[in-house]
């Protein structure tokens, strides 16, 4: 009985019911205040957005500078629906619709552009990331430059758990699956893979759009939190701030994207109490942490939960 | 090795941080008529890209701070600032709300300088019943939205369409401007709000608004509006926009011959409009403001005084508006029945002709102030003529 529930692969769902009881035992008990929960959904919400790049960027090794493009139209049209059906059905209903609408962007815009390879698309993906903000600038039922706002707030721990690990758990899922690795083949050598039959445009383009996907649901998340949107928040500042987060954790780890989003958000809070020094500070955390692992904190190694099982086998096998 | 060091030192930062983390919320934050001191959250864009607004705010308010406590305190408490920087995001400035007011226990807070983050810490604000107040926020709809009253939400500057109509009142009564040009900025709600109000103002008393024009901030090269704008026949130019691209539109514009008088509003208000325009091409140039250093009112004048022995410069409209919006919190402080959030947020309402350096106002139903306008006129680049109108 014991041996089936912590099967492999079952571990990482038991490991998100804890971490979810745990979190909502510490709101309830009112130990997190709402200071610590702003902190902790700016967390979640780069986590999403740190995991879903590091499938396009990471694991398809399509370098893409559009992130915060998607996460705009998903958090423009969760606002848009849950301003006008203000429940949490309405709030649902706007961060899905939201998550479609930036993953069909993703789709036709990753016809064309995934074509290009390289820094070629890095320039195509951030065109387009300010296309849609000027767009979003322009247009008068997202209120211009002003932006939308009071957007009905409904974010709590239970949707924000519940998006951040399933976020985390399907995009690990499909790394696995033979999709995924037909992914992983094209960043490894998209020649050799074509060779073999997989059809790189196409992998490619899914792995764009499921990545644009759940940018749009960090985007929905965004807008029900923090009340307003405005188009300069999603500037080309924030695609940069999310592919530092992969890089940092390592392209091509999952887990590391996890690590490396709580390590940033952890100092970037501790340095609050130093506000002429924190960006400073910041900024030679990164230097330091990227000179000592130049290959992000986790290189492309996942952090699993039989790791220590690992870690006694290279023992004996090398003595390090 | 040296693998299993990093993942070590890894480990040890998690465990420092969390440990952190679970001392924070441990101490409850002192507060209420037994605090020894009154602590006064600052929430300003220290960095980022508008970090001069909240840099020069935060001065303002720091003057103020040392004067209030070298004379005593309020009523012998002494004022203790918290003072963050909100990096010029909204996120970040809504965090950081929420961190001051349920954390360290602030009684007000001031700040942040621009209306959209400013209106991002309201919500928080009013769920922590804590007033926030801020001495810059002009978009229109700050304290007052379709949704009604922000109850805990106050700034003590005129909005942006006090300012639209306040200019185009000065177009036509002194200086006698029948024929308007806007070239505007459609990049920001504050250039949209301005040339709205001018247009209404303006062609409402007889006035007509002869080409409108638009750019993006960022823009560099003006010419081609320039020239086009140049064919009809006009007697002002009215800029609403930000002084990095108004400078380099009076310099085009001055260098092409057209000689009109330019006006713009307190988005002209920076050193950086003489040195991107030149002082040749600032003749004929009025923008309203806040605050002025040419006034001589006594209060003025012991202001730019006492501002110059702190910091050996002078101050400008956002140290003004820093240190008013500071002694305005102080003056509610002082005359609250108790020390919490609700009663300094009644007394803020209850503001009755305060004395400040941009002008004396008391606050209306709407939370806004009711004060007058500087309308600055430029010579060589340098302020020349100031007149006060409404009130």
């Amino acid at each position: 009985m014991m041996n089936r529930l912590f099967e492999k692969g079952r571990m990482k769902y038991i490991f998100a019911l804890l971490v979810f009881a745990i979190g909502q035992l510490l709101v309830v008990t009112g130990y997190l205040n709402d200071y610590l929960f702003s902190t902790l959904t700016t967390l979640c919400i780069n986590i999403i957005l740190a995991v879903s790049l590091n499938l396009i960027t990471g694991f398809t090794g399509q370098f893409s500078l559009g992130h915060a493009g998607f996460m705009s139209i998903g958090g423009y049209v969760c606002a848009l629906i849950s301003m006008r059906i203000p429940t949490v059905p309405g709030f649902l209903l706007g961060v899905l619709t939201g998550a479609l609408a930036a993953a069909f962007v993703g789709f036709i815009v990753g016809l064309p552009t995934l074509r290009l390879k390289g820094d070629y698309l890095a320039i195509a993906t951030l065109g387009m990331a300010e296309i849609i903000r000027i767009i979003f600038l322009n247009l008068k039922i997202t209120n211009g430059a002003a932006g939308l706002n009071g957007i009905p707030q409904f974010v709590d721990w239970m949707w924000l758990s519940l998006f951040t690990f399933s976020s985390i758990i399907l995009i690990s899922n499909f790394i696995r699956s033979a999709h995924g690795r037909a992914c992983v083949s094209i960043r490894e050598d998209e020649i050799a893979a074509e060779s073999i039959g997989i059809h790189a445009t196409k992998y490619k383009v899914t792995a764009f759009v499921i990545g644009a996907f759940f940018a749009g649901i960090a985007g929905g998340l965004y807008a029900s939190y923090f009340y307003f949107l405005r188009p300069t928040l999603f500037g080309f500042s924030r695609s940069i701030d999310i592919l530092v987060i992969v890089v940092l954790g390592g392209i091509g780890s999952l887990s590391g994207s996890v690590i490396a989003a709580i390590l940033l958000a952890l100092i970037s809070t501790y340095l609050q109490a130093f506000p002429e020094l924190r960006m400073v500070f910041y900024a030679v955390a990164l230097v330091v942490i990227m000179i000592v692992r130049p290959q992000g904190l986790m290189g492309s190694k996942e952090l699993s939960l039989d790791l220590l099982k690992g870690f006694g086998r290279k023992r004996q096998r090398g003595g390090s | 090795m040296k693998k299993y060091l990093s993942v070590l030192l890894v480990l040890v930062l998690m465990t420092a941080a969390l440990a952190g983390c679970s001392n924070a919320p441990s101490q409850p934050a002192a507060s209420g008529d037994d605090a020894e001191e009154i602590k006064i959250g600052i929430n300003y864009e220290l960095s980022g890209g508008v970090a001069t607004y909240g840099q020069a705010n935060l001065e303002g308010i720091e003057l103020a701070v040392e004067q209030i406590n070298a004379a005593g305190g309020i009523n012998g408490k002494k004022i203790t600032l918290v003072t963050y920087d909100n990096k010029s995001d909204h996120a970040e400035a809504t965090t950081l709300a929420n961190r001051m007011m349920t954390q360290d226990g602030v009684l007000a807070a001031i700040g942040p300088a621009t209306s959209g983050a400013f209106k991002a810490t309201i919500p928080v604000a009013e769920k922590n019943q804590i007033p926030v107040v801020s001495g810059s926020a002009t978009a229109d709809d700050v304290t007052v939205d379709a949704q009604g009253l922000k109850e805990y939400a106050f700034r003590i500057c005129f909005s942006d369409s006090y300012q639209g109509t306040a200019m185009a009142d000065f177009a036509l009564n002194t200086l006698n401007a029948k024929k308007a040009v806007i070239i505007m900025d459609s990049s920001s709600d504050y250039g949209k709000g301005l040339a709205k109000n001018f247009k209404e103002q303006f062609e409402k008393n007889g006035g007509t608004v002869v080409a409108e024009e638009a750019y993006v901030a960022k823009d560099t090269e003006f010419n081609a509006i320039l020239t086009k704008v140049k064919g009809a026949e006009f007697d002002v130019i009215f800029i609403p926009g930000y002084y990095e691209e108004a400078g380099l539109i009076i310099k085009q514009a001055r260098a092409q011959g057209i000689d009109a008088p330019v006006l713009g509003a307190d988005g002209f208000d920076s050193p950086v409009l003489l040195e991107l325009a030149g002082a040749e091409a600032l003749n004929d140039v009025y923008f309203s403001n806040h605050y002025s250093s040419l006034d001589q009112d006594p209060l003025v004048l012991k202001f730019i005084e006492d501002f110059k022995a702190k910091y050996d410069k002078e101050p400008d409209a956002f140290n003004a508006l820093g240190y008013d919006a500071m002694n305005f919190v102080a003056d509610a402080v002082a005359r609250a029945e108790k020390l919490d959030g609700t009663s300094i947020k009644d007394a803020l309402a209850s503001t009755e002709n305060f004395a400040g350096v941009t002008g004396s106002f008391s606050i209306d139903e709407n939370h806004n102030p009711v004060k007058s306008i500087v309308v600055i006129g430029l010579k060589n680049g340098v302020q020349d003529t100031i007149s006060r109108t409404g009130e």
